[in-house]
């Protein structure tokens, strides 16, 4: 197809939009003044030092990463029995169910973090540590619920009922033949849930307490009080981690298998 | 077994969602009408109170129109992509997914960079003399909607190029060999049968833009606050927990009324399109 100049243009404008912010802060992560300018004097590496050295984001991420780990690996071990029986089983008020177990998307972000305070914090005073997960959990539900609910749909059950009347028992049927058939499904959500369970900020930030917060709970406390090139150095780390897992996804089951 | 091995399966996962998710918003959203008596006080003086008011007004103005210019940006964006080869296609739909995978603070934190008093624009605009002083453009309604546009639109490109990859090439075409030029084509064949598209990614962005934490933190201040930033504020610096919990009420059902509006809207439109077919 002839391409058309002005829908070019657009197009060009708008991803002009979406990248020239972050290579701004690419940039500015390499300057040498001690707040953030641009354009930047000099060339240096320390910001990048910084962040390694700094107690407050290597903990952070530290708990970052387990909680997004734990939570996500919990919410599968919850999440594919439950979408197996969604889509294999006829019970009743599945529509309902189903509805249930999405609902924490429709929540707000915010309100879901407020609710969880009151309850888990104010109530029930649970360790910050245990809070985030039951926190995180619950925001990471949702992807495996809909995820593998959705490739559960294209599988033919009807190789499970082979599997059963040739005498494989029911749960060595589950193992051998349904969950090898869906482990495109099963990565993808996992990688989705850790994601956005990484990312997460509004949840994170009701339910961090003393010397236990997530890495973007981390930043934006940081960022109350400097105004420095650390804050770059730590956004250019997270934007190398998404590339990185980016990459993965597409070498894998392919980015598109995501996206929809 | 037969009956029972499915509630078996699903049973965890609801007992997890109704304690920690049904419970604890019981427990908020309970004291905000019920005490004794059922009343709606709360609600009514929330309405009244001329700077809710002013924030709840903010939260929905700067939520539509980024909704609308996410369309205006979105729609030939997405068309153009969704016209390219196999392989650009897959390079620039990667290139829209990567501002959505990436933290959200990094995305606002660009944003404090180009428009702070300090910032990119403001160096750029006083140091070739065009100003003598520098413009205030951080902490104003201006960044928070340019913050929260940049953090959606994505979502409405990606969403938008699900919906055009279905539009058949030869119906364009035969639009174009019958005389329309390439703007006619698109608005009277491709524009409407992306509607549907359209109206998803509105919701997607609206809900967000309604209920985003971290872009209004950053780029609002405490002078611009949005609904979700009025609940943690009320929540934690100033300990009122029913205006809090009132507050996430409202949200909550804003939202839900505009999910259920929008999607009676594509149901309508798809039954008329039914009809012509």
């Amino acid at each position: 197809m002839r391409k058309n100049i002005g829908l070019t243009i657009i197009s060009g404008l708008v991803f002009a939009f979406l990248f020239i912010p972050l290579l701004i802060i690419v940039i500015t992560s390499f300057g040498e003044g001690s707040t953030i300018t641009f354009p930047i004097s000099g060339f240096t590496l320390k910001w990048y030092q910084n962040v390694f050295q700094s107690e407050t984001f290597t903990a952070s991420f530290k708990v970052s990463f387990q909680i997004s780990m734990i939570a996500t690996v919990l919410a599968l071990l919850v999440g594919i029995p439950a979408a197996y029986a969604l889509s294999r089983h006829s019970v009743r008020g599945k529509k309902l169910i189903k509805g249930f177990f999405l609902s924490p998307t429709v929540v707000p972000g915010i309100v879901v973090g407020y609710s969880l305070f009151q309850f888990l914090v104010i109530s029930l005073r649970i360790p910050v540590f245990q809070g985030l997960l039951f926190g995180h959990f619950l925001i990471s539900l949702p992807y495996a619920i809909r995820v593998i609910g959705s490739s559960l749909e294209q599988f033919d059950f009807s190789v499970e009922e082979v599997a059963w009347t040739l005498g494989c028992s029911k749960i060595k049927a589950f193992f051998k033949i349904v969950l090898p058939n869906i482990t495109s499904g099963i990565f993808a959500s996992f990688m989705l849930a850790f994601i956005n369970s990484f990312n997460n900020i509004p949840v994170s930030m009701f339910l961090s307490g003393p010397g236990v917060r997530t890495l973007p709970t981390a930043i934006l406390n940081y960022m109350e009080y400097y105004y420095d090139p650390t804050v770059s150095a730590v956004s250019v780390l997270l934007m190398i981690g998404t590339i990185v897992l980016m990459l993965l996804i597409e070498k894998t089951i392919g980015l598109s298998s995501v996206s929809k | 077994m037969g009956k029972k091995l499915p509630w078996m399966l699903l049973t965890p996962g609801l007992v997890l969602l109704v304690l920690f998710l049904a419970l604890p918003l019981a427990r908020i959203f309970l004291p905000t009408i019920f005490d004794g008596q059922l009343s709606f006080d709360h609600y009514i003086n929330f309405f009244q109170d001329e700077y809710n008011m002013r924030i709840f007004v903010r939260t929905l103005k700067i939520s539509v129109i980024a909704a609308l210019i996410s369309i205006v940006l979105g729609v030939p964006t997405a068309y153009f992509i969704s016209r390219c080869g196999k392989a650009w296609k897959s390079i620039l739909m990667a290139l829209s997914m990567f501002p959505l995978l990436t933290n959200p603070v990094v995305r606002s934190f660009a944003w404090i960079v180009i428009l702070g008093r300090t910032g990119v624009i403001n160096t750029f605009l006083t140091s070739t003399g065009i100003l003598q002083q520098p413009l205030t453009l951080l902490y104003t309604e201006f960044s928070i909607l340019v913050g929260t546009i940049y953090l959606f639109l994505p979502i409405m490109i990606i969403t938008l190029v699900g919906v055009m990859e279905n539009i058949e090439t030869d119906i364009v075409e035969a639009a174009e060999t019958l005389g329309a030029n390439k703007l006619i084509a698109f608005v009277k064949v491709i524009l409407p049968l992306s509607v549907p598209g359209i109206i998803v990614g509105s919701v997607l962005v609206f809900t967000g833009s309604l209920t985003a934490y971290t872009t209004p933190q950053l780029l609002g201040g405490n002078r611009n606050m949005m609904m979700s930033t009025f609940i943690y504020q009320r929540a934690m610096s100033v300990g009122d927990w029913t205006g809090a919990s009132v507050i996430a009420a409202i949200m909550v059902v804003t939202t839900f009324i505009v999910m259920k509006g929008m999607n009676k809207v594509a149901e309508k439109l798809d039954r008329r399109e039914g009809q012509d077919a």
